[in-house]
């Protein structure tokens, strides 16, 4: 069932295909994304609590969503890493982790700066920001782990390792946190109220979840390109691919 | 439209600088992450070429040898 | 007859490490003389009243004992790749996942074991109410070998890395935050004579769980070093 993927086993295959999708991916991003944040900031309603800070959640969870889903994406090309031993697999990983760190940094940024106007203050101990900041030292973990190694290739090999082991622990590590918020509720309002979000105000949500995703992708296919492109620069392939441009 | 005017969308009820303050930041995280993308692809350009030369000289030297 | 062999070679891996570590005594001994200057500077920092340093006090020893074992870790692996043992110990028939586990032990009885028995003095210099003491100790011996098991992959995973101690520190931090929640909210509740069972039973469970996974992890950092 899986024999279509292996001729993408061979780098240069793979460069081809990611090569082919990206303008795609590319067009799908700005458009989503333009029409999703034009619609979220222009004309979806104000909120009947927060007003028109809430266009804030345009961005945060979009950005939070796909920073897991990052992590459980390259913790996947990992495990096709070490079980397979398939090298473009191992390079697809320090080509996600940065996209995956910067989506944490958006929702963190975005999630302190939306908390000022909600809470008072620039920063709580929340359960969903502290989260996203554990999740960002998982990331920060596995790209120094990445760059300690000389040798590339292993580098990935450890990186994938460690972001396999990091996705066991994440659930974990949510839900203890979780957990822990309600342990010690402060004197400020530690939980988000979620009623249900109104369909006017869902719609360019979901756009703009669409248009993270393309983003992510395209980040993540350019990034891979240049992965692929470094750990092949001996080849004649690779070296004409680099000259056209 | 929720907005009256252009100046509205802009104070977006008085909140206007937390949301173009987070648009603005996301915005510069993304493109850094973008930007790093297209140095690094010039400096893989860069060492492509340093490779091309280095086994161009290294080819030279074995056909001045084995002559 | 295999079994017995493997009973005996992980019982060699263990006793080797323990007959090593006691002829160096002062790399077993250091971490925790650390972990009693650290506990001390705590009331110096926040001042000497004993309700703010109660309250504190699971998080302080807790903390204190993350520190405390991230500091032996780079040595766990590094003197037996270095000279050739790991390498030895890769190419046994034994699989390596199972012997690894016997310096993990180690380990553990020169870090964690020691912790959980110097836990009531911990607790006597930070005034944690006597109630919680025997919880605080649980916590650290339920604890305390995942611990182990996840500094070992730290190790196992940068041994190629030079200077690797903040590189560990940096990868295990994360992982150590839900032993550390639990851990400390026990404490806490049986200080006020609250049930703990339900944090303790969790907390065993994820030690378990780690300690069931990690031979993996540990085994394919060690094999990706090596070679």
């Amino acid at each position: 069932m899986w024999r279509w993927l292996h001729p993408y086993a061979k780098p240069e295959a793979t460069y081809r295909l990611v090569e082919k999708l990206l303008p795609w991916f590319a067009a799908l991003t700005f458009i989503s994304l333009a029409v999703g944040v034009a619609w979220g900031l222009a004309f979806a309603p104000a909120d009947y609590q927060q007003g028109d800070s809430y266009r804030i959640i345009f961005l945060h969870v979009p950005a939070a969503i796909f920073s897991m889903g990052a992590y459980a994406g390259m913790a996947i090309m990992g495990g096709i890493a070490l079980i397979w031993q398939i090298k473009t697999a191992e390079w697809s990983i320090p080509a996600i982790a940065p996209v995956g760190a910067a989506l944490t940094v958006v929702a963190l940024l975005t999630g302190a700066i939306w908390g000022k106007p909600m809470w008072g203050t620039w920063w709580v101990w929340d359960a969903r920001l502290t989260s996203e900041l554990i999740l960002l030292f998982l990331y920060i973990g596995v790209m120094a782990l990445y760059f300690a190694f000389d040798d590339a290739r292993t580098g990935a090999k450890a990186a994938a390792i460690l972001s396999l082991v990091g996705v066991i622990n994440l659930p974990i590590i949510h839900y203890s946190v979780e957990w822990w918020n309600t342990l010690h509720q402060g004197a400020t309002i530690t939980k988000f109220e979620r009623p249900s979000i109104a369909t006017s105000m869902l719609i360019p949500l979901l756009i703009c979840l669409a248009g993270f995703l393309f983003l992510t992708i395209s980040l993540v296919m350019m990034r891979l390109k240049n992965e692929i492109l470094r750990h092949e620069l001996g080849r004649p392939w690779a070296q004409q691919e680099l000259e056209k441009n | 439209m929720p907005f009256d005017s252009f100046q509205d969308f802009i104070i977006m009820g008085g909140y206007g600088l937390y949301v173009w303050l987070s648009f603005f930041l996301s915005f510069v995280v993304i493109a850094l992450v973008a930007l790093e993308t297209a140095i690094a692809r010039k400096s893989l350009r860069k060492k492509s070429q340093q490779l091309q030369n280095r086994q161009q000289r290294l080819a030279k030297r074995q056909r001045s040898v084995s002559q | 007859m295999i079994n017995a062999s493997m009973r005996q070679v992980w019982l060699a891996v263990l006793k080797r490490d323990l007959r090593i570590a006691a002829r160096r005594r002062s790399d077993a001994l250091n971490p925790l003389l650390f972990l009693l200057m650290v506990v001390t500077l705590f009331p110096l920092g926040v001042g000497p009243g004993p309700d703010i340093l109660a309250r504190i006090a699971p998080g302080i020893i807790w903390v204190a004992a993350l520190l405390a074992s991230l500091l032996g870790l780079e040595r766990l692996f590094k003197d037996d790749f270095q000279d050739g043992t790991l390498e030895q110990l890769c190419l046994l028939p034994q699989p390596l996942a199972f012997t690894t586990t016997a310096k993990v032990m180690a380990h553990w009885l020169l870090t964690g074991l020691p912790l959980v028995i110097l836990s009531p003095l911990l607790a006597l210099l930070l005034s944690l109410p006597m109630q919680g003491w025997w919880a605080l100790a649980l916590s650290l011996l339920l604890g305390t070998p995942a611990l182990s098991a996840l500094g070992a992959i730290g190790a196992a995973l940068t041994l190629q890395v030079q200077r690797g101690s903040s590189l560990i520190s940096l990868i295990l931090i994360p992982l150590f935050i839900p032993l550390l929640i639990f851990a400390t909210a026990a404490v806490e509740n049986a200080s006020m004579g609250l049930a703990v069972h339900g944090q303790l039973a969790i907390l065993a469970a994820i030690s378990v769980l780690t300690i069931t996974l990690s031979p993996l992890a540990i085994a394919a950092g060690i094999k990706m070093s090596v070679n």
